[in-house]
């Protein structure tokens, strides 16, 4: 059987994921599939015996979804600071100055490009950094990309991979999804398509904001998205939760979610919807 | 709730207890005065307890201000429409099924004026808490806000939206029929809404549970409120791995309304009596009306336009960042 006919049972519903570890070989934390990396890559990041989607960066996304070359990003000078000068265990500066080394554009990749001729403004969250949390910086970029979608009148689209609100900048942060809702206000009132593809995992503030206000949304299969986390929900009820619960197909389920689209479909797929606000 | 003055708080924190002592030793004092026709020096003791009240209380750890947020004798939000507002008529439901008592609404009167009042509603018993789920709102509480919201809009009434809320109810079927998307809507509809919205935090602001009913033109903050992005207590449980760390991580997230006036977020802090709101509830009803009136009446003075340029503006400009040059990358 062809991996991509699979039964629905054999999927990824695994909740372990972790990011792509180095080494030439790669286990899916789904079904223990021993895989190559090349052909993992060819594979677009999706394990060949299950499905199961692995999670990726920025860099990834938009090598998958832009025409080649077309991608330009921008913002990268936008910084994190820390005015609250946040301490846990660790200063919250020692935190971002690890995570920069790494991922240099903060967790929030902005840009501009082409996706089959169609030029969008984009988005796309990084959960690599302090897991995609949102701060001031993910709303200050997610704001100008915005603009970009409003000055030069073309669709904006986000990837959406985060572990919810930064709490290392409290309230702060908290405000950024007032700012970022603030801004597809904006678009909305512009007739400006905002397209959402929600990946593994989209939970917390940034599900309660910018992920769940598209005017289409498009979810990667088996990926978590809510706004409590699993956890402190079985912790507040006193009872395991449902399988499937809080993944895409539960989401679609009970209407929010529009489509879910495999990882090899889904640059064709979002020119698909693209092309409808076109013409 | 009584509004009358002096009625003596029936629970004590920890570091009220000095104050506690002194009030105990005064109403002993009394009767034995009375007992015994002794002259004793009562009044000067009276003048202590209220020194000793002001000091404590001018000294809050932020830890203590979130005791006081949390006070079960702290009025709650019918309790400010009932003693600010005149003329309450309460409304219910999201129109889709389901009225969430943990928030309440509806039209009052404000000086005579019209406004929509809209909060967060806790319980003062187990019976109470229930009904009302700790002032924790399903995404049917946020869909009947936003009816109301909306109510106020077609009707050109100002909004007076009173957050006090642990955080949205993360239950099961929450998050089936949408925790999320309910609050999303509710701040994208805030933001660009017709009216003036005034927004005070009451006691407890936490995470987007509060700021689903909390965008708007003006933030105020009662003095011992608190508004976080997540309450110290679970903040110390995934940080420190601990939940021992709830001081700490309080003062960490700085989440007192002199820190948030610092950092930008609020516009105003409302004073609360001394020893807090709980201590003279009539007081700080008064205080309340003055300021929301206040604030209502310079917001009325915008035209629309202007109203909701300022609100994006000020929306927009949340949040701290650095801009480095190319070369430091």
């Amino acid at each position: 059987m062809a991996w991509f006919l699979r039964p629905k049972e054999n999927r990824a519903k695994g909740n372990k994921t972790r990011e792509l570890p180095d080494g030439l070989w790669v286990k899916c934390d789904s079904c223990g599939e021993v895989i190559y990396k090349k052909q993992l890559e060819e594979t677009l990041y999706t394990c060949p015996a299950c499905d199961h989607h692995f999670r990726v960066s920025p860099t990834e996304y938009v090598e998958m979804l832009f025409d080649a070359g077309t991608f330009e990003e921008t913002n990268q000078n936008v910084r994190s600071a820390d005015p609250l000068e946040f301490e846990d265990t660790k200063p919250y500066v020692d935190r971002l100055e690890a995570a920069y080394k790494k991922q240099p554009s903060d967790a929030l990749t902005t840009g501009k490009g082409q996706v089959e001729g169609h030029a969008i403004s984009f988005a796309c969250m990084n959960f690599k950094f302090i897991g995609g949390s949102m701060g001031a910086v993910v709303g200050e970029k997610f704001a100008r990309a915005a603009d970009v979608s409003l000055e030069e009148n073309i669709p904006f689209v986000c990837v959406t991979a985060s572990g919810g609100a930064r709490m290392m900048e409290s309230a702060l942060s908290l405000m950024q999804m007032a700012k970022t809702s603030a801004k597809l206000a904006q678009l909305a009132e512009k007739g400006i398509p905002y397209v959402v593809i929600l990946t593994d995992p989209t939970t917390g503030g940034v599900t309660a904001s910018f992920a769940m206000l598209g005017d289409i949304h498009i979810a990667e299969p088996g990926a978590l998205i809510g706004f409590a986390g699993p956890r402190v929900i079985e912790q507040t009820i006193r009872r395991k939760l449902p399988q499937g619960f809080q993944r895409s197909e539960f989401l679609m389920d009970h209407g929010f979610v529009d489509m879910i689209v495999h990882r090899k479909d889904l640059k064709a797929k979002l020119a698909h919807v693209l092309s409808m606000f076109a013409s | 709730m009584s509004t009358k003055k002096n009625t003596k708080a029936q629970t004590i924190l920890d570091f009220e207890k000095p104050i506690a002592d002194l009030e105990a030793k005064i109403i002993e004092m009394r009767t034995m005065q009375e007992e015994l026709g002794l002259n004793l020096e009562i009044d000067k003791l009276e003048r202590k307890v209220e020194s000793l009240r002001n000091q404590i209380y001018s000294d809050l750890t932020r830890w203590q201000r979130v005791q006081v947020a949390r006070h079960p004798e702290r009025p709650y939000t019918l309790d400010y429409i009932n003693n600010v507002f005149e003329d309450f008529i309460e409304l219910h439901g999201d129109r889709q099924g389901y009225d969430d008592k943990a928030i309440v609404g509806g039209f009052a009167k404000l000086n005579g004026q019209t406004v929509m009042v809209v909060g967060h509603q806790k319980g003062r018993d187990t019976k109470s808490n229930l009904e009302r789920n700790f002032g924790m709102p399903n995404p049917e509480g946020y869909r009947k806000a936003l009816r109301f919201f909306q109510l106020a809009e077609k009707f050109n009434k100002p909004v007076i939206c009173l957050l006090d809320t642990p955080g949205a109810f993360p239950g099961l079927e929450a998050e089936e029929r949408g925790q999320a998307e309910a609050i999303a809507r509710n701040l994208l509809v805030l933001a660009r809404l017709k009216v003036p919205v005034v927004i005070t935090i009451i006691g407890e602001g936490a995470s987007g549970g509060a700021l689903g009913i909390g965008v708007g033109d003006r933030f105020l903050m009662l003095e011992n409120s608190w508004f976080s992005v997540i309450a110290p207590e679970s903040c110390s449980s995934i940080l420190w791995r601990s939940w021992d760390f709830k001081e700490q991580a309080a003062e960490a997230l700085k989440l007192t309304a002199p820190d948030l006036l610092e950092n930008g977020i609020i516009d105003v802090i409302v004073p609360e009596p001394s020893g807090g709101a709980h201590a003279d509830p009539a007081k700080m009803f008064d205080i309340v009306k003055q300021t929301l009136a206040e604030e209502v009446e310079t917001l009325q003075k915008l035209d629309v336009d202007d109203l909701l340029a300022k609100r994006l503006d000020k929306l927009t400009n949340m949040g701290v960042w650095e801009e480095v040059e190319e070369s430091a990358r």
